[in-house]
């Protein structure tokens, strides 16, 4: 299959592209990886009349730490972020970023079209908002941080400005008596996921200090309530607290039925994988090394 | 419909060879490598990022050619399964799937054989739950799989010496 006709610009800068881009208006999509956006191009939902390529502006397929600042290159690819020593660290991030589809759109996928797609089945998303990330945005205005939570304002629909691109993620790593898990149930590799669910959680003894918890292909936009986390934040965690968050947060979804399942089919599975992360999450606080990874069907 | 398309002067190497053409920007790697060069052991399968059946290497990386523009491969290194011979010797990889009955139709196996080189450049000694993680972009309708974990194993062995 061909996408529709289309002009092709590549960019040798961040700066040339904002201004390709501005210039071409509305017809113009900016290509990463493609892992998206082609496959849209060639189903025909998208026929923009210029891509302009982003893969070969230097310097934004890195990772770095400054402080307790943990910075990714918006062009870092799923593989390169899975196997970086950021993984080692965090292994939710390990997790998540080898759960990806499969090794070859992995090579090229990129987390920076990841978020900029506003998918709410891509995994990044949601394991970002478990992590309060930050995006640092430029565009013909400047640069600006975005919170990885005011990104999307509906499915596909994110709130970028025309000609503004995602540069960096940004998000603080999280303390030494903190875990973090993302896990997520498909049908098989290539698939987006049929649900998934991230989870951050700190613990000082018993008492649940701090939590994020969010669901992924569970709506329209990546799924989080702030009431779920508060009847675990602040005290001691037990299996009802637990119990209970899940039936909040399971019930805040909004999963639409499709091929993957039916809405009661997806909110079990949610709760199921809400339990699981949340299972991990405790034991990786107490130090345990958990293999947490996306399940098949 | 946008006005006549300008089209983009490429270079890409493949299988060692340099090629040199002026492309739509449409084409997809896939259709340079069958439809341009001739190349057509690289399968078309789905065509949707799914099958993993055009799946070729570049700069080492699996990478699915339905799902990437001959524009992009611009001044990259591609490796396809007629590659894989040198010296009309067949790849330890394809003598192990003969060998281990690793394909019945065939038509996956080009994908399976790339994914898989890209699988033991990386872990040249993979369990069999790594090599199914390993090649699970990759679609089989024949085998079921354990014939291709077994072509896999066996070449993992005789790569190592």
């Amino acid at each position: 299959m061909y996408p529709a006709p289309f002009h092709y610009h590549r960019a040798d800068s961040l700066q040339g592209a904002i201004s390709l881009l501005q210039e071409l208006g509305d017809s113009a999509r900016a290509l990463a990886g493609g892992q998206t956006l082609l496959v849209w191009m060639k189903l025909r939902f998208d026929e923009p009349q210029h891509l302009v390529d982003l893969s070969r502006i230097p310097g934004l397929s890195d990772i770095k730490q400054e402080g307790d600042q943990i910075c990714i290159g918006a062009l870092t690819t799923h593989a390169e972020i899975a196997t970086s020593t950021l993984a080692k660290t965090l292994p939710s991030v390990r997790d998540c970023g080898s759960g990806i589809a499969d090794a070859q759109v992995r090579s090229r996928g990129t987390i920076g079209g990841a978020l900029g797609s506003a998918d709410p089945s891509c995994d990044w998303p949601t394991l970002l908002h478990t992590l309060d990330a930050d995006l640092t945005c430029i565009g013909p205005e400047g640069i600006r941080t975005l919170p990885v939570s005011e990104l999307v304002e509906d499915i596909y629909t994110s709130t970028l400005k025309p000609a503004e691109l995602i540069t960096e993620v940004r998000f603080k790593l999280p303390p030494a008596n903190s875990g973090g898990a993302y896990c997520a149930f498909k049908r098989c590799a290539p698939a987006y996921p049929t649900a998934s669910v991230g989870v951050q959680l700190t613990l000082d003894g018993d008492v649940c200090s701090n939590i994020r918890i969010a669901l992924g292909s569970a709506g329209l936009t990546t799924i989080t309530s702030k009431e779920a986390e508060d009847i675990l934040r602040g005290n001691p965690l037990t299996e009802a607290g637990i119990d209970k968050a899940t039936e909040v947060i399971v019930a805040a979804a909004e999963p639409v039925p499709d091929q993957r399942g039916s809405e009661d089919f997806k909110r079990a599975v949610l709760r199921t994988l809400v339990k699981r992360a949340m299972d991990i999450a405790v034991r990786r606080c107490r130090g345990e090394t958990i293999k947490g990874h996306h399940e098949y069907a | 419909m946008p006005d006549a398309i300008d089209r983009v002067s490429i270079q890409v190497t493949i299988n060692g060879q340099s090629y040199e053409r002026e492309v739509e920007p449409r084409l997809l790697l896939v259709q340079l490598i069958r439809e341009e060069l001739g190349l057509t052991g690289t399968h078309i399968g789905c065509d949707v990022t799914y099958c993993g059946a055009c799946t070729v290497l570049i700069e080492g990386n699996p990478v699915k050619s339905c799902t990437m523009l001959a524009v992009q491969a611009d001044q990259c290194e591609v490796l396809t399964v007629e590659g894989l011979e040198q010296d009309g010797e067949l790849h330890p990889l394809q003598k192990a799937f003969s060998e281990n009955h690793g394909l019945q139709c065939g038509y996956c196996t080009p994908g399976m054989l790339m994914s898989s080189m890209a699988l033991l450049a990386e872990n040249p000694d993979p369990s069999a739950d790594e090599i199914r993680k390993g090649i699970s972009g990759n679609l089989c309708r024949c085998t079921g799989y354990n014939n291709i974990i077994k072509s896999v194993q066996a070449a993992a062995k005789e790569m190592a010496g």
